[in-house]
C-alpha cells in the first residue's frame, strides 16, 4: 500500500478506519541468506538496501526490543554533512544524496526539512578553522557558506552577539544542513524492508554467534536458533556485548550523551544552530518543542540517562549564547548510549570471522549517517566489497595505524572524542 | 553520581575526571609487538555491568580506580591506582 494525499483525504473522510499495519510481526524461519543483528536505523537501511539494491530478500533484522527503540529513537535529528577529512567527507556526503531523495524513496514523509544548519565561531582562529571545513565541505559538492557577524545577525538575531567570553564573531552555514523526524526514518525504512520480504523480527535478542571453522553459521537467539552464512553486528551502543559473543573485542566504549526538548513553543529558531566552544546545538522541532543537547558526560555508560552536571553544564551554554530561551521549559531529558570510536569514526567492514560484518562507531552522529551506512553495509554484505564511500571505514585502522580519521584533531585515543 | 577518594571521602562526580577503562595499568612490555600494543591503546572489553575504570580527582591529584556499575551507575568503591598498579 502507498501512502498518497489522496490516500489520507480519503481515510480523513471515513474516520480513518482503513489504516493497516504497516509491516508484518513473522516468527523467524529457521535460516536466512544474511542476518541482521539490530533493528535500529542502521540495521533497517541495510535491510532495505540489501533488498532494493541487490535482492536479497530472504534476510532477517533481529531486534532485541521494538523497532525503533534504540538510538533512532533518542537522537537531535539532526541531518549535515560538513566534515572534511578524507572518508567521511564522501560518505557523509553520499548520506545527505540519499537523504534528499528518501521520502520519494521510501514513500514515506520522514518529515526531512533542510532549514540550515550553522556552527557558530568565536575568534580568529576558529574563523580560519571554518573557512577550511567550508572549502572541504564545497570541494566535496556539498555546500557552505562563511557568514560575518552581520551575516549571522540576520539569521538568528536573537543570539547574544557581544557575550563577554565568547562574542559571536561569524558562523559557517550549511544551507543543505537541517532535521528529520527519527521515528519515521526508522518506519519508513521498516516498512519498506518489509514490503520486499524482509523479516522483521522484535523481541529476539541475539544470546549467541555460531562459529564454526572461522565462519559464522548462524546464531542462537531467544526465539531459538536461526541459521545464517552472513551475519551483521549492528548494535550502535552495545556493539561490545554482540562482538563477544564472537569472541572480539572492539575498538568502542559506550558513553552517554544527553538530550532535552522544551515545551511547544511557537517558531523561533528556525535552523539548527550549534555553538562548539560551549559544547550546545539547538534546533526547534515542528511540534514547537526546542531540541538540545551537548557533550558527553564522559564515562562510560550504559544508563541510557546521564548526570546532573551535564544537564547543568548544557543549560548555561544554552543561556550564554540565547538568554531568550530562558522561560522556556524543559519538558524531558534521556540520554542515548553511544558507541564511541577512538578517532570518532565510525567502522563498516569484514571482521576476521567469514561472513561476519561489524557496523559500529558512529559516536555521537549517527543519525545523518542512516542511509550510507546502510546502503554501504548492504554493498559489502552482497559483494564483498567495500562501498566507494565507505572503503576508510576500516576495523584494522586502529592495528595498522593507517587511515585513522580524526575529525576534531584531538588523537586517536578513547577519551578524547 | 558520588565517587570516593582515599584522601578526601565522598565527593561529588564534577571533582573527577575520568580517563577510561582499568586495562590502561597493564601496560605491555615494550618489545610485545604490534597487536599486544594496538589492543591496550584501542580495544576495550566495554562491560555492561560492573566495571573498573580510571577516575583523576582534581583536587588532590590522585588517579583512582573506581569500582561502578555502567548500567545503574552505582559506585561501589575505589582504590588509589598507584596501590592498584604495585
Amino acid at each position: 500500500m502507498g501512502y498518497s494525499a489522496w490516500k489520507i483525504f480519503t481515510e480523513g473522510l471515513t474516520g480513518n478506519q482503513g489504516w493497516k499495519p504497516v509491516w508484518r510481526d513473522p516468527a523467524p524461519k529457521p535460516a536466512y541468506d544474511a542476518i541482521i543483528i539490530g533493528g535500529g536505523g542502521h540495521g533497517l537501511s541495510t535491510a532495505y538496501y540489501l533488498a532494493k539494491n541487490h535482492g536479497l530478500t530472504n534476510v532477517a533484522v533481529l531486534e532485541k526490543g521494538y523497532i525503533g527503540s534504540g538510538n533512532i529513537g533518542r537522537n537531535t535529528t539532526i541531518v549535515r554533512a560538513n566534515y572534511f577529512l578524507p572518508g567521511n567527507s564522501e560518505f557523509y556526503s553520499h548520506s545527505l544524496k540519499l537523504w534528499e531523495g528518501l521520502e520519494q524513496d521510501l514513500n514515506y514523509n520522514v518529515m526531512h526539512s533542510q532549514r540550515g544548519l550553522i556552527n557558530l565561531f568565536h575568534s580568529d582562529g576558529q574563523r580560519d578553522a571554518f573557512v577550511r571545513r567550508g572549502n572541504a565541505m564545497i570541494n566535496q559538492g556539498d555546500d557552505a557558506i562563511l557568514l560575518d557577524r552581520e551575516g549571522v545577525r540576520e539569521h538568528l538575531p536573537y543570539l547574544d552577539f557581544d557575550n563577554i567570553r565568547f562574542p559571536v564573531y561569524g558562523g559557517l552555514l550549511h544551507p543543505r544542513g537541517g532535521t528529520a523526524r527519527h521515528d519515521a526514518v526508522a518506519w519508513g525504512y521498516a516498512r519498506g524492508a518489509d514490503q520486499r520480504g524482509v523479516d522483521l523480527i522484535q523481541n529476539c535478542e541475539v544470546t549467541g554467534i555460531d562459529i564454526e571453522n572461522g565462519k559464522v553459521v548462524g546464531v542462537q537467539t531467544t526465539r531459538g536458533p536461526i541459521k545464517a552464512k552472513k551475519v551483521a553486528m549492528v548494535a550502535a551502543g552495545r556493539s561490545g556485548q554482540v562482538a563477544a559473543m564472537a569472541g572480539m573485542r572492539l575498538p568502542i566504549e559506550s558513553h552517554v550523551l544527553q538530550a532535552f526538548v522544551t515545551e511547544g513553543l511557537k517558531p523561533i529558531i528556525n535552523h539548527v544552530v550549534s555553538f562548539g566552544m560551549g559544547h550546545f546545538y539547538m534546533s526547534q522541532s515542528d511540534k514547537g518543542g526546542l531540541v538540545f543537547g551537548g557533550d558527553l558526560d564522559f564515562y562510560s555508560s550504559y544508563a541510557a540517562r546521564g548526570n546532573l552536571p551535564m544537564v547543568e553544564h548544557v543549560m548555561e551554554a544554552g543561556m550564554t549564547l540565547m538568554p531568550i530561551i530562558a522561560k522556556a521549559k524543559v519538558l524531558r531529558s534521556w540520554g542515548g548510549i553511544m558507541d564511541m570510536s577512538p578517532d570518532g569514526s565510525p567502522i563498516i567492514d569484514k571482521t576476521h570471522i567469514d561472513g561476519l560484518f561489524v557496523n559500529c562507531g558512529w559516536n555521537y552522529g549517527g543519525f545523518k549517517a542512516v542511509p550510507a551506512s546502510g546502503w554501504s553495509l548492504a554493498h559489502l554484505m552482497a559483494t564483498g566489497k567495500p562501498f566507494d564511500a565507505a572503503a576508510k571505514f576500516r576495523l584494522d585502522r586502529f592495528n595498522t595505524g593507517r587511515g585513522i580519521m580524526d575529525e576534531e584533531g584531538t588523537g586517536s585515543q578513547h577519551n578524547l572524542h | 553520581m558520588r565517587i570516593t577518594c582515599p584522601h578526601c571521602g565522598e565527593r561529588d562526580r564534577r571533582e573527577f575526571t575520568y580517563q577510561g577503562a582499568a586495562k590502561i595499568l597493564n601496560r605491555p612490555s615494550p618489545d610485545a609487538g604490534n597487536d599486544a600494543w594496538a589492543d591496550y591503546v584501542h580495544l576495550r572489553d566495554n562491560p555492561a555491568g560492573e566495571t573498573r575504570d580510571m577516575w583523576y580527582h582534581d583536587p588532590c591529584g590522585a588517579w583512582l580506580v573506581v569500582h561502578r556499575n555502567s548500567v545503574t551507575h552505582e559506585v561501589y568503591g575505589s582504590q588509589l591506582a598507584a596501590e592498584v598498579a604495585r
